[in-house]
């Protein structure tokens, strides 16, 4: 088996530092719009008594549950042994580490008391699941730190298996439990599901691995790098069967709502006469976001089509997130069955919610800085190959 | 290691101790204001207070909220009610009873974020 | 003291009551449990505070509203969307019928409170004596317990706070609700809005121990139908409506 040779990108170009100072700035813009928020308070923003989790949570959730997918390219590797992908599992493990961090740091900058932070390690309610997050977040990246340790070091390199079985199996425990805070909420009708746990481990995997297949063609395309049709088509095919599965999950998350009477208005809402929420579900959800995605990966064999797909899949997540998150807490919660309910604290009504800018930032400002940890990470370190060229991972396949 | 730590910093404490022993060195320090307006004397000892008022506030902070436990004699309501400024009627501002010394001795608090730094009463009881 | 060895010890304490209190006569006690305790005594799970609010002598008033936002000091900036509100006046018409109802909702004071349950912190916790409050101090503003009221009785402090009254702290970044006046409970008073209803209202709000046969609301929920909103979560709430 030929070994794979690893490189760090070079990283002076004057492209690399455009783009670490344009995320910077980004960064900038999102810690500025935290501080606005923090400064003034909660008010400044489009969030509400009504909608407590905003665009801030979508962004952080969004990066949380693609930090666990995007590990899965290493997990192919190293659990199910497929040899095609070993080239791919340091970026992919790293991707994890950096994504985590952008979606946790958009998630404590949005706390009322961010600054507090700590007493979140000193203090511990076990019946929580944003606890068990705690411990899960932190216990992932240490995890992910010693997988990765077992990638780079070639003595360590007999560990690799056990290590990624194990982070394999945190994974998804991990994203059962990002799934979990809104599947337990017995309260709100829109959730309170046990398929949520499972339908955010299978749109991790998606998520996850657009980001992953974005992040591969740009870093391959800017440092020169050879990256061959083998696997690229291995990764659109894999991306196809997610989205597609993904599109099965919501699938069967209405269909078990519109049988059950209780829920018939909730699926009235998010799929009829839900307005905005409606629209983000079927146009860019399941159009853009499953539809689309399918058509470019399975009917074309253009490497733009797989990075449009990968585009479309991103901003079909997001929808997917706002119009769980967002929608399923301006949807009213059933107090008073067969009664019209009013109050001055807008019981019985749509709770109106727009983002604002600070929001938007701060969410933007995540994602921003997970791509520049990767970035300076990637010339740091060696973690990607110097070649993907198909001759190369043909015989590091064989 | 904390041993080691503590001896740096007695050393520290030393130096600027001789340091402070010239008097014209000692007014250009802006030294905190301790005003004590009213009562004879605090619920305990003055170095004891100075010592250790936030562990003492800490414990009847957990104890009141969490068990209804309200005796007053360390509780932030009576500090508040003896040491807050005649003139303002606050233990924040200038030279406010909490604020002139954590700021002299740079420890942020955190208690009149929600808690009122005003006194309710006009006239203050002794400590009880 | 364990807390296991304190409840313990109460409940031989209240053992001795009540067997005083039956050799005495059937309702007539030495001491009486609804007694405000010392300011010394912790608050213990001998009782449940609780309320009855009757709700066909409810009216269009909201006495109970200001009464609670005058007693905690929440008021607003003119920002309904964000300001805080710790009882609501909820009107309710049938979509059948158009039968009107009006009732006042605010924190329900579960036996199994959800917002305990997914507090982080554990900021958010429930007395002994069955009162759900939240830890200001070790409150992180996650507003997950929000999310998981079923009653939507909490709200998020979205803007500096100043002018506090000093039995009822609050500030900016925390998450607030219904102390069911803690603070009056603790003196051995009722709760504002009960006061006020009874005062200035229709009378339909009545305050007491639910462990203690005794007092009123218990002789009440013993002898008239109630109910819980939303019971099918099964939290045992500490408010009870009568008519609804």
């Amino acid at each position: 088996m030929a070994r794979v040779h690893y490189r760090e990108i070079e990283g002076d170009s004057r492209g690399f530092y455009a783009l670490l100072g344009a995320l910077g700035a980004l960064i900038l813009a999102g810690l500025g719009a935290s501080w606005y928020m923090e400064h003034n308070g909660h008010y400044v923003t489009g969030m509400s008594n009504r909608i407590v989790w905003g665009m801030p949570h979508v962004f952080a959730i969004f990066l949380i549950v693609a930090a666990s997918g995007v590990l899965n390219v290493a997990s192919i590797a190293s659990v199910f042994g497929r040899e095609l992908y070993k080239p791919l599992a340091r970026l992919s493990g790293l991707l994890a580490l950096t994504l985590l961090a952008g979606g946790l740091a958009v998630l404590v900058l949005d706390l009322g008391r961010p600054e507090r932070l700590i007493v979140a390690m000193t203090h511990y309610n076990v019946k929580s699941i944003f606890a068990w997050n705690i411990f899960l977040y932190t216990g992932f990246y240490a995890i992910v730190a010693v997988y990765l340790w077992t990638m780079f070091e070639r003595r360590m390199n007999d560990y690799n298996k056990p290590a990624g079985l194990f982070a394999f199996v945190w994974r998804l425990i991990l994203t059962t439990g990002t799934g979990s805070i809104f599947g337990f909420l017995v309260a709100r009708e829109p959730y309170s599901s046990a398929l949520l746990a499972p339908m955010f481990i299978i749109m991790s995997f998606s998520f996850g691995l657009a980001i992953f297949v974005l992040v591969l063609m740009a870093a391959c395309n800017w440092t020169g790098r050879a990256l061959g049709d083998v696997v690229l088509n291995r990764l659109r095919n894999l991306l196809g069967v997610f989205v597609a599965t993904v599109l099965y999950f919501v699938a069967i998350h209405h269909l078990t709502n519109l049988y059950v009477a209780r829920q018939h208005d909730v699926e009235r809402f998010f799929l009829w006469e839900g307005g905005i929420y409606t629209a983000l579900f079927w146009f860019v959800q399941v159009l853009t976001g499953g539809v689309l995605p399918l058509a470019l990966l399975f009917g074309t064999t253009s490497r733009r089509a797989l990075a449009a797909a990968a585009v479309c899949v991103i901003l079909g997540g997001l929808a997917q997130l706002y119009v769980l998150v967002i929608g399923g807490q301006a949807y009213p919660q059933l107090m008073f069955p067969e009664k019209e309910v009013s109050s001055s604290f807008f019981d019985g009504v749509v709770a109106g919610y727009a983002p604002s800018l600070p929001e938007l930032a701060l969410g933007v400002g995540g994602v921003a800085l997970a791509l520049a940890l990767t970035a300076v990470a990637l010339k740091v370190l060696p973690f990607l190959p110097r070649s993907l060229a198909d001759g190369d991972v043909d015989s590091a396949a064989a | 290691m904390t041993r080691i730590a503590a001896g740096i910093f007695a050393a520290l404490l030393a130096v600027a101790g001789s340091a402070d022993t010239s008097p014209r060195q000692a007014q250009r320090v802006p030294l905190p204001v301790i005003r004590i307006e009213q009562g004879e004397a605090c619920v305990a000892p003055v170095e004891e207070m100075r010592r250790n008022h936030m562990a003492m506030l800490l414990d009847q902070r957990d104890r009141t909220v969490r068990e209804g436990i309200r005796t007053t004699r360390f509780s932030l309501k009576n500090c508040v009610e003896c040491h807050a400024s005649r003139k303002t009627g606050s233990v924040l501002g200038k030279d406010g009873f909490c604020s002139s010394c954590h700021t002299y001795a740079a420890v942020s608090m955190d208690c009149f974020e929600c808690h009122t730094p005003l006194r309710q009463s006009r006239t203050a009881s002794a400590p009880r | 003291m364990s807390p296991d060895r304190r409840q313990f010890l109460g409940w031989g304490a209240a053992a001795a009551v009540t067997a005083a209190g039956a050799a005495l006569a059937p309702g007539l006690r030495l001491i009486e449990l609804a007694q405000a305790r010392s300011p010394e005594e912790a608050a213990s799970a001998l009782q449940r505070w609780g309320l009855l609010i009757d709700i066909t002598k409810c009216t269009d008033c909201d006495v109970c509203v200001t009464a609670c936002s005058k007693e905690n000091g929440w008021t607003g900036h003119g920002r309904p969307e964000t300001d805080p509100q710790w009882i609501r006046k909820v009107s309710l018409r049938d979509k059948r019928t158009g039968y009107a109802q009006t009732l006042p909702l605010m924190c329900q004071h579960c036996e199994h409170p959800p917002c305990v349950d997914v507090c982080p912190t554990g900021a958010s916790f429930r007395r002994d004596d069955g009162i759900v409050l939240v830890d200001k101090h070790t409150c992180i503003g996650c507003r997950y317990c929000v999310m998981a009221c079923p009653y939507g009785a909490r709200s998020f402090v979205h803007e500096t706070v100043s002018g506090q009254k000093s039995d009822v702290p609050r500030g900016k970044g925390t998450v607030e609700s219904c102390t069911l006046c803690v603070h009056r409970v603790d003196r051995g008073e009722t709760p504002a809005c009960v006061e006020a209803c009874n005062r200035d209202g229709g009378k339909a709000m009545v305050f007491g121990d639910l462990n203690d046969p005794s007092a009123e609301i218990h002789r009440r929920l013993r002898a008239e139908p109630s109910t819980q909103v939303r019971a099918d979560l099964a939290l045992n709430t500490g408010v009870r409506y009568r008519g609804l």
